[in-house]
């Protein structure tokens, strides 16, 4: 079984002098639905660029089931559908045309391509616009307006750029049903990047994240969150603070007044903190775990690199993913 | 991508660009009906009418053949600049780009699409001049290959202002300042015989002269230059661009980073 994805030693410098790419190695199995995390400007569009054709890579291979991208181009575009990060099809076209054109490009005859149509922008919940200008549809129809003209040619491969940024929860779940689907019941191999870690989490199976055009990490899900050993709980209390209470093997942060900030490591019990918490006369009236814990590991490892590369994140924007 | 497969890629570019100005007509076959109408009227009625023949026929006559040449000229350049730049605008020349289709394909659908409108105008404009004029066609074989060869040269032309264009007034230039200069200097309302030696041996480095005397021949039977050349000339302008936008498309030029 050839591997669906394989980059070797890729780069890209862009004609400005930006490095968006420094010697990325992956590997995507066949049959495989993957993940490729990474912050802002990490690359992830860029590497996507060039495995679609969109982008000329500076150096290294890309292969898709084997065909390579130098020596067979053609035959690699056949096998991937790309669904972008950006919209690109032209607003004043019909929906039901962008998708049939899609199909003629790729070489279907127009019977065929009408009836793949129907299929997909019938389970995209699209149909019923399919005679209206593209213009006319709201940003989650655009979206998927996009994913059923990907796979109007039966990809082996479907690549998505941020296919959910801007969707609603409802359609979005239904997207991953969708896609999960695509994925279990037809072998389609999905690549999707995100910035909803939980979206990557509900979905994947192997994970890459990539950061400052580097792969930081690149492993199975489950692996990935078996490292997660620690994690921060806010709690919100009745009174205000007047001293910091100290419990043995705990850090705990104070944030304001009434909010204090506890990392736990794997093991510790959280009784032993509220019992603390009580002798030193404090109430907890709530609390919440502070970030998901994929999003957690996520933030440590991107730092981990940054530290490593000596780059700091933009100041006060920790949280953008 | 075998045969049929390119086949069927190159007939949805074409049917989608054809489509694409069909739908506009008015703002693509109309505007230059009515300016041909309004040179027959001025330059042909009005003016004309004191002028001498010219190269023996009747000066509204003459200039039926420069007209049509000069709409489909204009036309075929026009569409695929347009049309070209707008999907570059919008992106949706990526839907290309992903796909296997070669740039041979990317290119010749374009320019046929490009023909298709300056061939539809030509015809257009045609029938307004035969209201005017006296309806002739004498080598009509002739007439057709160098109208449709012109207009290859011009839809390619075209295509490559396109590929390099960043704004929308990069697609303005070439047909405000090289283009209408050229076609009018390109013997679409005289005969070279009229200039001083100077001006006749300059007009002689203008392509398009050599385009619009041989559709007068097909049209009219006289021409200032010699018929051969003036195919041979069309034939390696269109081999040359069509070289040049292909290698362009593959390389990415102006669509790819
Ligand atoms: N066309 C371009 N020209 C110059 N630089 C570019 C171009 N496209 C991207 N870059 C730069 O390359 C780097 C990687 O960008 P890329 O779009 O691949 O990031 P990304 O991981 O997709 O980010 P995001 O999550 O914001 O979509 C960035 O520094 C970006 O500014
Ligand atoms: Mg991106």
């Amino acid at each position: 079984m050839s591997d669906a994805l394989r980059v070797e030693g890729l780069t890209k410098s862009y004609g400005n002098g930006v490095d968006a790419l420094k010697g990325v190695d992956l590997v995507v199995a066949e049959a495989d639905f993957f993940a490729l995390l990474g912050p802002n400007g990490a690359g992830k569009s860029t590497l996507i660029g060039i495995v679609s054709s969109l982008v000329n890579k500076t150096a290294g291979r890309v292969a898709v089931f084997g065909e390579d991208l130098d020596r067979n181009p053609r035959a690699a575009r056949a096998a991937i559908g790309l669904v972008p990060q950006e919209f690109n099809f032209n607003i004043w076209e019909p929906v039901e045309e962008i998708v049939i054109n899609q199909a003629g490009y790729f070489g279907i005859p127009r019977g065929q391509a009408k009836v793949e149509a129907r299929k997909h922008l019938t389970a995209l919940g699209l149909w019923e616009k399919r005679r209206d200008q593209a213009s006319t549809l709201s940003g989650g129809m655009k979206r998927r307006l996009m994913i059923a003209r990907a796979l109007v040619h039966k990809p082996k491969l479907l690549i998505l750029d941020e296919p959910t940024a801007g969707v609603d929860i409802e359609i979005r779940q239904s997207m991953w049903h969708f896609l999960r689907e695509l994925n279990e019941h037809y072998g389609t191999t999905v690549i999707l990047t995100t910035h909803y870690l939980e979206e990557a989490e509900n979905l994947c199976r192997r994970i890459a994240i990539i950061d400052h055009g580097t792969i930081i990490e690149n492993t199975s899900m489950r692996s990935l969150l078996g490292r997660l050993n620690r994690e921060t709980f806010v709690l919100y209390l009745r009174e205000p603070l007047e001293t910091l209470p100290k419990v043995a093997d705990m850090e705990i942060r104070q944030q304001d007044e009434t909010t204090l900030e506890v990392d736990l490591v794997a093991g510790q019990s959280l009784s032993r903190l509220f019992d603390a918490l009580n002798q030193a006369g404090l109430e907890v009236i709530s609390l919440r775990n502070k970030r998901n814990r994929l999003e957690e590991l996520f933030m440590r490892l991107v730092k981990e690199g940054n530290a490593a590369l000596g780059q700091g994140r933009i100041a006060g924007d920790p949280e953008v993913v | 991508m075998n045969l049929r497969a390119a086949w069927i890629a190159y007939r949805t570019i074409v049917i989608r660009e054809v489509l694409r100005f069909a739908r506009i007509w008015v703002q693509t076959i109309v505007p230059p009906a009515v300016t041909t109408a309004l040179y027959f009227v001025i330059f042909g009625h009005l003016i004309g009418s004191q002028l001498d023949d010219m190269q023996g026929y009747a000066y509204v006559d003459y200039i039926v053949p420069g007209l049509i040449m000069m709409s489909v000229i204009t036309q075929s350049y026009a569409n695929v600049v347009s049309s070209f730049f707008g999907t570059k605008y919008h992106r949706n020349i990526e839907e290309m780009l992903t796909s296997p289709m070669s740039s041979v394909v990317i290119v010749a659908g374009f320019v046929t699409g490009g023909v298709a409108r300056g061939m539809a105008v030509g015809g257009v404009v045609s029938l307004v001049a035969y209201a005017f004029a006296e309806p002739r066609i004498a080598h009509p074989g002739v007439a057709l290959g160098i109208a449709l060869l012109t207009a290859v040269v011009f839809a390619l032309g075209g295509l490559i202002n396109a590929i390099y264009a960043k704004t929308f007034d990069d697609i303005s230039i070439v047909p405000t300042f090289v283009l209408t200069p050229l076609t009018y200097l390109g013997g679409v309302f005289y005969t070279i015989d009229l200039l001083p030696d100077f001006w006749q041996q300059v007009s002689l480095v203008n392509p398009i002269l050599y385009m619009i005397n041989a559709f007068r021949y097909g049209l009219l039977g006289v021409t200032d230059i010699r018929l051969g050349l003036a195919f041979l000339i069309t034939l390696l302008f269109a081999l040359a661009l069509f070289l040049i936008a292909v290698r362009m498309i593959q390389k990415g030029v102006g669509i790819k980073h």
